[in-house]
């Protein structure tokens, strides 16, 4: 084995800017960083929408919520990014296409967050109905016999007890979030992914060091998102419960 | 609509198409036999292969499961030609996905093992079964039976995420359509049709999931 050590390569400069690759990275990071988290809250919102329609008595308003969870829990992600980013553009109408293939501000990073939310709020959207569903029957009895509507039942007894349930699951879908949205270095997104691509080429083959560089920061991230979790599970348990010791 | 479309260029495409296809599944296949054999390992070790073999497999699942399969597929595929041998794209995808996919099998299995009740592993050694004949005779075949539905729902997730040996050109099911497409100057309607494989393969195997879910859990 004939490599190269030289760990000291994060404080040198790319030969064609006046970066250097530590610079770099924490360009990754930060993009990284905006595609995860704006993605995370809109998918938990979009996400816990549809996971309550999937559970209310009205069929139509359900089929809604499966067809949502079905469509974009079955076709990958990388995929999905793909046909947002040089399908979808195709499909609209021809001046409003041409806009958002040219003159789109912030194309890449928005058609990531797009494809991102969508696909995770999928999968959140079946964890809201597991949590929703693991509630027992009494209780939006007990709320609609209150003289509760519905959707003030759901609002004041269901949702405050199922989101607090899910919160675990909540917790691995937030660290899925940050894996995730590795994939859209395939659009051109200066994402950790793209950057540390970049950077293997640009320091001349320092593969280890980078892609070192680029594990501990997502790694990290997974750890942040994990932490921040773990405070909110901590303060919002359920009194009662086993996990409520 | 901005454009005419031609969808003519699929079966032109076909025959390349077929063999990206081929590779996915292969790769899938692969990966989960590959996958399972060695998490069930890993998840032995992990449950009785005391402090030191254990926290190394637990180091092991926990550091694959925390960052993104496309870094470890590049880890793999830019360290190999370094240390070992130069090799190809695909051969590289199947020894990075058996590799991760037994993180995410480990604790599939490892949850399985541990939801049987412990009498079963005492009714073993009572038998006079050593702990290999234990776990093999009784308490593996029990495990696996509860976890079926969870392991082909791992193995959809597998398939969905072939796709990503994009980022080191490995000529799958994704990789193969786009590259037609562009050859033939129709990539939108190569997309479409690739999404449109994605989708009716997992959507049906997901469906086959659920229903098996239900079986099982009758006869339990």
């Amino acid at each position: 084995m004939h490599y190269h050590w030289n760990w000291g390569i994060f404080f040198q400069q790319v030969s064609s800017s006046d970066d250097t690759f530590f610079n770099w990275l924490m360009i990754g990071l930060g993009w990284t960083l905006a595609v995860s988290l704006s993605a995370w809250v809109i998918g938990l919102i979009l996400g816990s929408i549809m996971g309550v329609l999937r559970t209310v008595p009205n069929r139509k308003l359900a089929f809604i919520g499966t067809a949502w969870v079905e469509l974009f829990r079955n076709i990958p992600i990388l995929v999905q990014l793909i046909l947002w980013f040089f399908v979808v553009p195709e499909l609209l109408p021809e001046r409003l296409g041409l806009w958002v293939k040219q003159d789109m501000p912030a194309k890449e990073f928005i058609t990531a967050v797009l494809a991102l939310s969508l696909f995770t709020s999928s999968r959140i959207a079946e964890q809201v109905r597991a949590g929703i569903q693991s509630l027992s029957r009494g209780q939006s009895y007990a709320g609609l016999a209150m003289g509760f509507t519905q959707a003030q039942t759901y609002r004041y007894v269901i949702l405050p007890m199922a989101f607090r349930i899910i919160i675990p699951p909540l917790t691995s879908e937030f660290m899925n979030t940050f894996k995730n949205s590795a994939v859209s270095f395939a659009i051109g997104v200066w994402d950790l992914t793209f950057v540390s691509r970049q950077m293997v080429e640009e320091s001349g083959g320092q593969v280890i060091e980078t892609l070192t560089a680029a594990t501990v920061l997502y790694f990290l991230c997974a750890l942040a998102a994990n932490r921040l979790m773990y405070v909110i599970e901590n303060r919002s348990r359920v009194p009662g419960l086993i996990v409520a010791k | 609509m901005a454009m005419h479309f031609d969808f003519s260029v699929i079966p032109h495409s076909l025959p390349f198409v077929w063999k990206g296809f081929q590779f996915s599944l292969g790769l899938t296949l692969a990966a989960m036999s590959g996958g399972i054999v060695l998490g069930t390992l890993l998840a032995l070790v992990r449950l009785s292969g005391g402090p030191v073999l254990g926290s190394l497999a637990a180091i092991y699942v926990d550091t694959l499961r925390s960052i993104p399969l496309v870094m470890v597929i590049l880890w793999f595929f830019l360290l190999a030609p370094i240390f070992i041998t130069s090799i190809t794209p695909e051969r590289s995808a199947y020894i990075t996905f058996t590799l991760f996919e037994a993180a995410f099998y480990c604790e599939i299995i490892r949850a399985g093992i541990q939801s049987i009740p412990r009498g079963q592993v005492f009714s073993g050694y009572a038998l006079g079964m050593t702990y290999g004949q234990t776990m093999s005779n009784v308490i593996l075949p029990q495990a696996f039976r509860n976890m079926l539905p969870i392991l082909f729902t791992q193995t959809i997730v597998l398939f969905q995420d072939t796709s990503l040996v994009y980022a080191i050109g490995a000529s799958d099911l994704l990789h193969t359509s786009e590259a037609t497409g562009k050859t033939f100057g129709r990539p939108v309607e190569m997309y479409i049709f690739a999404a449109i494989i994605y989708f009716t393969l997992c959507f049906s195997l997901s469906t086959l999931v659920k229903h098996l879910q239900k079986r099982i859990a009758i006869i339990r």
